[in-house]
């Protein structure tokens, strides 16, 4: 096999790596957003409950919440077909890193703006959408494409629960053709060349966010 | 029946998980001997990383930042695979452990070059300045001048991939090294219940993440802020 017919293989595994890796960036996201102010909520009941799962997921392993998912989940009776699975672990485990830097972010604008849109008259709801989110997500940016680059490498690991990534592939072709040495490189360098491409891409992001800033001032 | 310890399967949940405690607490010892020698190995191979990339010969810095960045954004999973397949083929056998080790290493290394890179850039311009007046060498002037500032500086960040190295750890079962991790999907295969040995890993997990990042914070309280003596 050439290296071109080796990555026109592996251009089938590419699909899987794509979807899961935009699906749970997306996803986590919005954990991290949801539990991120849970954090510093005056609810308690929702303080207690974010900060659990912040802690929880931080604290263990991927691949244990993966395979927890995939092999224990099940015998309580829940079940989800392995994509679902490889989504939601991905998500939530990236999304419990990102609430801290949601959390980090909201607590570096300054107190007085808070206290200022509540003599304003402003509802807890529009305080947070309106003043302290524009400001703090530009904030957040540089960290969240980290966390976006190391979540596409995350997401090699769902090929343990034989989702037929680009992993999977890769290990499949060795199986079958032992090119082992030119297989992992073109492996390598897609993920490389990917998250290359997503950083350069939540860049222009990055950078078109940081008029909300801006704006604010 | 693993490491020569049997589980008890006729008893309650509890006296399972306990019968299989030993057996998972051995696989942990794996976990945090890659973890270690990992973190060891990722200490030295940054920092010569770290050098390479602010070297004066542009080719050298160049490699060193190509270097870094592919260990960086390629998957831990797949190195491992790729070491642990393509190693043999040039006559290099090793144990999957020790492949282990290079590969959570090497890849933490990457990590690590960026930290020491941050530290060794926010030593003053003029200490290096000083210590070419005093016709010092480079080698000199990065172990006995830059290194003994920049690197306590450091520490807390360092110690942030060690924690999270801990985590990246049982991905070393992929590549068949029975650790913690292999150890309970072993049981789990054998026994049909993988509820109570994935959840106890997860609460090793737990359990050694919270000491690792207690030991971190101690060290980095221990150490004077403003560089240690070399001599």
């Amino acid at each position: 096999m050439s290296v071109y017919d080796i990555f026109r293989t592996l251009l089938n595994g590419l699909q899987i790596t794509i979807e899961l890796t935009v699906l749970s960036t997306i996803l986590g996201a919005l954990f991290s957003f949801v539990f991120g102010v849970g954090k510093i909520s005056r609810i308690r009941i929702f303080r207690f409950f974010s900060t659990a799962y912040v802690e929880i997921f931080r604290g263990t392993s991927l691949i244990v919440q993966l395979f927890w998912l995939y092999y224990a989940l099940p015998l309580l009776g829940v079940s989800f077909n392995s994509f679902v699975i490889g989504t939601f672990a991905l998500a939530l485990n990236i999304g419990a890193y990102g609430a801290e830097v949601v959390r980090g972010a909201l607590q570096t604008v300054p107190k007085g703006q808070g206290e200022a849109s509540l003599a304003l008259g402003f509802s807890p709801w529009q305080r947070l959408v309106r003043v302290l989110l524009p400001q703090a997500v530009p904030e957040m940016m540089p960290t969240f494409i980290n966390l976006a680059i190391q979540n596409l490498k995350d997401s090699a690991i769902v090929s343990l629960i034989s989702l037929t990534d680009l992993t999977y592939y890769a290990n499949n072709l060795q199986n079958l053709t032992y090119d082992t040495l030119r297989i992992y490189t073109v492996t390598l360098f897609m993920y490389f060349f990917l998250a290359l491409l997503m950083s350069w891409g939540l860049g222009m992001l990055e950078r078109y966010l940081r008029r909300w800033k801006l704006q604010a001032r | 029946m693993l490491f020569g310890i049997h589980w008890d399967t006729s008893g309650t949940t509890l006296d399972f998980a306990l019968s299989i405690l030993p057996i998972l607490l051995i696989g942990l010892k794996v976990t945090i001997e890659a973890t270690i020698f990992g973190f060891v190995l990722a200490l030295v191979l940054g920092l010569v990383l770290a050098i390479l990339r602010s070297s004066r010969f542009r080719i050298v810095s160049w490699m060193a930042w190509f270097v870094i960045e592919f260990l960086r954004d390629t998957p831990l999973l797949v190195q491992l695979f790729f070491l642990f397949y393509v190693l043999p083929l040039y006559g290099v056998s090793l144990p999957a452990l020790v492949i282990g080790i290079i590969g959570l290493g090497a890849q933490y290394s990457a990590y690590c070059a960026e930290v020491y890179r941050g530290g060794i850039e926010a030593i003053d311009r003029g200490q290096w300045e000083a210590a070419h007046a005093l016709d010092l060498s480079r080698i000199m002037t990065y172990k006995d001048i830059i290194l003994p500032q920049a690197i306590p500086r450091v520490i807390p960040a360092l110690g942030t991939y060690l924690v999270a190295m801990i985590k990246d750890a049982p991905l070393l079962s992929a590549i068949t090294v029975l650790d913690m991790m292999a150890a309970s999907t072993i049981i789990g295969d054998q026994t049909y219940n993988y509820l109570v040995p994935l959840s106890i890993v997860g609460a090793l997990f737990f359990i050694s993440t919270l000491v690792a990042s207690f030991l971190v914070h101690k060290l980095d309280r221990a150490l004077p802020k403003t560089g240690i003596p070399m001599k």
